[in-house]
């Protein structure tokens, strides 16, 4: 629904302002204020997270724009924006780099906003290039099994992503780093990512590849109680013997890298739960997407993850809240009766039929042609009232939907976006989500 | 709007049909194993169990898989959390799904879990026996589910693909069909396409057989891989890029589902007539409908309804938006010539009355 008519315009409800003509309720979700969180210079992190098709990517890069025209020099770490969003900030190519975003910001202000795709393997490559000698990382890069690992399996999205994150930061050169996440399996993987790295380092399962490498293999022997040999004998015959010596050069290959691997991996855990870093939880007001949201809500709090609040997107409002469903339900019949009576037997769902015959009524003034047009026009009311009956439904759905979510999750705080009609193509349309983000506020 | 199938065009099943029992008409006969993918959000799960039910309706068995662990067939049949277990979710019947004919169905429901699926695989392969413990205990069925690539995936299209195959003493099938609720489209190609990366892995060996028999289902005319979308920009936009990426994989694309069909109410002419100078027209309308209560002034009448009518106009000026957008998406989508079948929104989300009827509008166009 596009907002043509200013900011906010169409809304009538808005967690700024509590309830405000909808079917009561639950009260509570206090708001949620995005501009206070982007003015604070001590926020340096914010982290969008949701399940897929909640509209994550567009949020993070409306908060972006908002930072960078506030005043901060920002930079949005996308993973996979969809390509018309992706172009809106000038986004052509995954290159890994932050670009700067034409348009964004004021050339006086002290704000800017970069932004940047998340290239998987070349993360990953830069890694093994950052931890290896020249020869060992050759080694590594060029070995099929690194080749397929780092080419985004299932999992190595979620990694690179934080490490992209954790360089991000190390540089030091951005007040604000927005990070939306990858639109993974349960999307909260990538908090998962640096105790599975390390729980797999210290697995006996890396010493036991390892050790037909290691000429002997003694050392590792020693710590397992079961037969060197049958544990060989038998990933061999599982892996093929090729894929075997594969897998244990790359191993081999990467042994020196573990280290530095698991500190960077530790290193962006604790960066995410440190004091300035934010996350945002996105969904839409639909069971499924909440119920989801309440997921990852519980699991911020569990790994004591800083949550900022939640960010409702694709909220549905109306102008005229006074006008109930039931209402306008029975004012629509009533009217389609009339209207059949007069003649315009235009069923209010072929409203083209009517529009035709406006126009070929025009002007003229006979009684029977009065009729047409009287009948006409009441079709097209009965329309407009039956899609007014059909977006306060969706209006009150929605509403209950949150109030369930509030109601369990009090504390959240939170704030709605209405929903448009189309995606967002270009900056102002990210602007005016940012506008929405922060309340309406144009300040 | 009617579906649209052009012949040839679509990796539609011919000639490898079974006569199977008394089919409706289904445009995909022979089709054993269905995908069915899309844009996150989209309702791929539900209309993946939509179609297991329409698919068993006359008869039949079916199987439906998740593959995801988020449990959301359980969710959608109000059971509790499903174990690695292939176990009955629903009977079905044509009147259940308000359609003639008689038999009643099964659909079967399976949450792959894939350690479970490791060892099971495993054993099915090497009757590893000790070994196998020894593999858990050093951490093996952890970083294989995990951290090595693709061996999950493999393990979950591989469990697909044998019960799609899997036969009864008798010789019969078990299931009649098998139908996958796949990742997203974004991860769709890479999952279904992992034997194939596996078998040029592992170039010998058991593993590498394995992942060729698999991929030889997949890209076989017993599979078709069908893709769940809105009427909306991304994920028609995700739906156009996946046809293509699956043409390229030389996988084979079923037909396109389109999810949450909205009927237009109204549309583009009615909106600019009542933004002329019919405004005022509507407003008499609205006025005589009763909404400007009932002074027996006229002028307090009109005006009382007044504020209603920028709203009510800017709504359809929404909608009619809405409606110009939806009509180009189905044009983007007409130009994949796939067979396309839509199911309507059902206000409210989906409860399992609204699971059958959706099932009982997949079998009328034609979908099972």
């Amino acid at each position: 629904m596009s907002n043509g008519g200013g900011a906010g315009g169409n809304r009538d409800r808005g967690s700024s302002n509590g309830e405000g003509g909808g079917s009561g309720g639950v009260n509570g979700g206090n708001g949620l204020d995005i501009d206070g969180l982007i003015d604070d210079p001590a926020t340096r992190i914010i982290v969008c997270c949701g399940s897929g098709g909640v509209g994550k990517t567009t949020t993070a890069a409306a908060i972006g724009l908002r930072a960078a025209e506030r005043g901060r020099r920002t930079v949005v770490l996308t993973i996979d924006p969809a390509r018309r969003l992706a172009q809106s900030m000038g986004l052509t190519e995954l290159d890994n780099t932050p670009r700067p975003v034409k348009g964004a910001a004021g050339p006086d202000g002290p704000g800017e906003l970069h932004a940047m795709m998340l290239d998987m393997k070349r993360t990953f490559d830069e890694v093994v290039l950052a931890h290896a000698d020249p020869e060992r990382a050759r080694a590594i890069l060029e070995n099929p099994f690194y080749q397929s690992l780092s080419a985004g399996f299932a999992g190595t999205q979620e990694y690179m992503a934080m490490e992209k994150l954790g360089q991000l930061q190390a540089t030091g050169e951005w007040d604000l780093i927005v990070v939306d996440t990858p639109p993974s399996r349960s999307a909260l993987d990538f908090l998962d990512a640096p105790g599975r790295l390390g729980s797999f380092l210290d697995g006996k399962i890396i010493r036991v590849l390892m050790t037909p490498a290691k000429v002997g293999g003694r050392s590792a022997m020693k710590f397992l109680n079961v037969g060197m040999g049958l544990l060989t004998g038998t990933l061999g015959k599982i892996f093929g013997a090729q894929l075997l010596t594969d897998l244990q050069t790359f191993v081999a290959a990467m042994d020196s890298m573990f280290g530095g691997f698991r500190e960077r991996a530790e290193g962006t855990y604790q960066l995410l739960k440190a004091q300035g870093t934010a996350f945002l939880v996105v969904a839409a007001p639909e069971r499924d997407a909440l119920r989801e949201a309440a997921y990852f809500v519980d699991r911020l709090a569990a790994d004591q993850m800083p949550l900022a609040g939640l960010v409702l997107n694709r909220v549905h409002g109306t102008g005229a809240p006074q006008l109930t469903a039931e209402r306008a339900q029975a004012a629509a019949q009533a009217l389609e009766e009339s209207s059949a009576e007069n003649g315009g037997d235009h069923g209010a769902g072929n409203g083209a039929g009517n529009g035709e015959q406006h126009g070929t009524a025009e002007g003229a003034g006979s009684g029977a042609e009065r009729e047409a047009r009287q009948g006409a026009a009441e079709a097209l009311a009965a329309g407009l009232l039956r899609l007014h009956a059909e977006r306060v439904e969706v209006m009150g759905r929605e509403q209950r939907t949150r109030d369930r979510f509030v109601s369990v999750y009090p504390d959240v705080p939170l704030v709605e976006v209405p929903a448009l009609a189309g995606d967002v193509h270009d900056l102002d349309g990210l602007r005016l989500i940012g506008r929405q983000l922060a309340g309406g506020s144009d300040r | 709007m009617p579906r649209t199938q052009q012949p040839g065009a679509a990796a539609a099943p011919t000639g490898a049909a079974e006569p199977g029992a008394a089919s409706g008409g289904s445009d995909w006969e022979g089709v054993r194993l269905h995908v069915v993918s899309g844009k996150g959000g989209t309702g791929k799960t539900t209309l993946a169990a939509a179609l297991a039910l329409a698919l068993a309706a006359e008869g039949r068995r079916t199987l439906l898989i998740e593959v995801e662990g988020r449990q959301g067939i359980a969710e959608l049949f109000g059971s509790t959390a499903l174990p690695y277990e292939e176990r009955k979710i629903a009977t079905v019947s044509p009147t259940k799904l308000g359609l003639p004919g008689r038999g009643t169905g099964e659909v079967f429901a399976l949450a792959i879990d894939p350690e479970q699926a490791l060892l099971e695989y495993l054993d099915m392969f090497y009757k590893l026996g000790r070994a196998g413990k020894a593999l858990q205990k050093v951490g093996f069925v952890d970083f294989a589910t995990t951290i090595a690539p693709g061996v999950r995936d493999v393990l979950l299209t591989g469990k697909a693909c044998e019960a799609a195959r899997r036969k009864a003493p008798d010789g019969r099938l078990v299931y009649d069909a098998v139908v996958m609720d796949a990742p997203p489209t974004g991860r769709l190609i890479r999952f279904l396409n992992v034997n194939s990366e596996v078998a040029g892995l592992a170039r010998f060996g058991p593993i590498h057989s394995q992942a060729q028999a698999v991929m030889r289902v997949l890209k076989s005319p017993q599979t078709a891989v069908h893709l769940v979308t809105l009427l909306e920009e991304m994920p028609v936009q995700e739906t156009v890029d996946g046809f293509t990426e699956l043409r390229e994989a030389g996988l084979p694309v079923g037909g396109v589902l389109v999810n949450m069909v909205r009927p237009p109410v109204l549309d583009a002419a009615a909106v600019a007539a009542a933004h002329g100078d019919h405004r005022e027209e509507v407003a008499l309308a609205l006025v005589e409908a009763g909404l400007g209560g009932r002074s027996r002034s006229a002028a307090t009448r009109r005006a009382a309804v007044e504020p209603l009518l920028d709203p009510l106009l800017a709504q359809a000026r929404e909608h009619s938006e809405r409606v110009t957008l939806e009509h180009e998406q189905r044009a983007d989508l007409g130009t994949l010539l796939l067979p396309t079948y839509e199911l309507p929104l059902l206000s409210g989300g989906v409860d399992l009355g609204g699971l059958y009827r959706l099932a009982g509008e997949l079998k009328r166009q034609g979908a099972a």
